[in-house]
């Protein structure tokens, strides 16, 4: 699993780099030679880094983190119950969908937890239908009632 | 709150796998989009001023900076203060998400969630007392349940192209 391999070292300039990146990058000409200037690197380092850290999964992602309800779509959270003897199983059935954005194994009783993405709000009660269908499961869905905002610490 | 207008959505497809790392990444956009780089960054503007994107930056894999422990803290908390208590929790600098979410009783009795990033499992159950703490009587009981596997990661796709 990538996201689970031992990444590459990070030094210490890739650490500025991605705590400065953390929100806030410029609208304008040249964006990346302003962060650049501000960490007293060039651009030209600086995309290296970016890309090499793209490449090697140490970011996810690198630009605008769009808000899908308001765009439309919907974001849910579901969980289900899998008998341990069906896990493979239902986790290829599961994650076949492409509304299924992420996956989780948690240690629970509700031992997978996922995040179904839809462009419209109709798709989840579809995606969750076809994954009843599919598995023989109920779906526990966690639609957010309120999110208690929180910015993106995390310091690397 | 209505869809996107074409363009809007052109410009979320055009970059939901990443803004181009090229010198002028607005105007490579503006190209593709057959619009003005003035009009790619006006709309931008206006999607970060009215919340359709959240920020432009950089998401860290979690595990590859250190945060190898991720635990799913929930609580079942009094739903005449769940408000304040969210925001309180919200504003702890370990927690990355926190939402209330409907119960499912009688199998699920909780109602706040409140995601807690650590190095290791010792440390997010550290942080856990901590929320335990501020939370206190108006909680009446909490789990948290670690992550042992991704089963899958993507990012937001739209546009049908996959």
């Amino acid at each position: 699993m990538n996201a689970r391999s031992p990444a590459a070292p990070l030094d210490d300039l890739d650490r500025r780099i991605i705590n400065a990146l953390q929100g806030g990058f410029p609208i304008s000409d040249e964006p990346y030679r302003e962060v650049a200037d501000s960490l007293g690197t060039t651009e030209t380092e600086l995309l290296a880094r970016l890309q090499r850290m793209l490449d090697t999964k140490v970011l996810t992602r690198f630009g605008p983190m769009f808000q899908i309800e308001r765009l439309g779509g919907r974001f849910v959270l579901a969980a289900l119950a899998v008998p341990e003897a069906r896990f493979a199983e239902v986790t290829a059935l599961v994650n076949a969908l492409p509304e299924v954005a992420h996956n989780y194994r948690r240690e629970h009783a509700l031992n997978m937890w996922f995040v179904l993405a839809t462009e419209t709000p109709d798709g989840i009660a579809q995606a969750i239908a076809r994954i009843e269908a599919d598995t023989g499961l109920p779906v526990f869905a966690f639609p957010k009632l309120r999110e208690f905002f929180v910015d993106m610490r995390l310091k690397a | 709150m209505n869809g996107p207008d074409d363009l809007d959505r052109r410009l979320v497809i055009a970059t939901q796998a990443g803004l181009p790392l090229v010198p002028r990444p607005y105007d490579l956009l503006a190209e593709q989009l057959g619009v003005s780089a003035l009009e790619v960054k006006a709309r931008l503007a206006a999607m970060l001023d009215g919340g359709r994107i959240r920020r432009i930056g950089a998401v860290p894999n979690h595990y590859a900076i250190g945060y190898t422990a991720n635990g799913m803290s929930v609580w079942d908390v009094d739903d005449a203060r769940i408000e304040a208590l969210g925001e309180a929790i919200g504003r702890l600098d370990f927690v990355t998400h926190c939402y209330e979410r409907p119960r499912r009783l009688p199998d699920w009795p909780y109602n706040l969630f409140a995601m807690v990033h650590a190095g290791d499992r010792a440390t997010v159950l550290a942080r856990v007392g901590e929320i335990a703490t501020l939370l206190g009587p108006a909680c009446r009981g909490h789990d948290v349940l670690f992550s042992t596997e991704i089963l899958k990661k993507t990012g937001l796709r739209i546009g049908g192209d996959g």
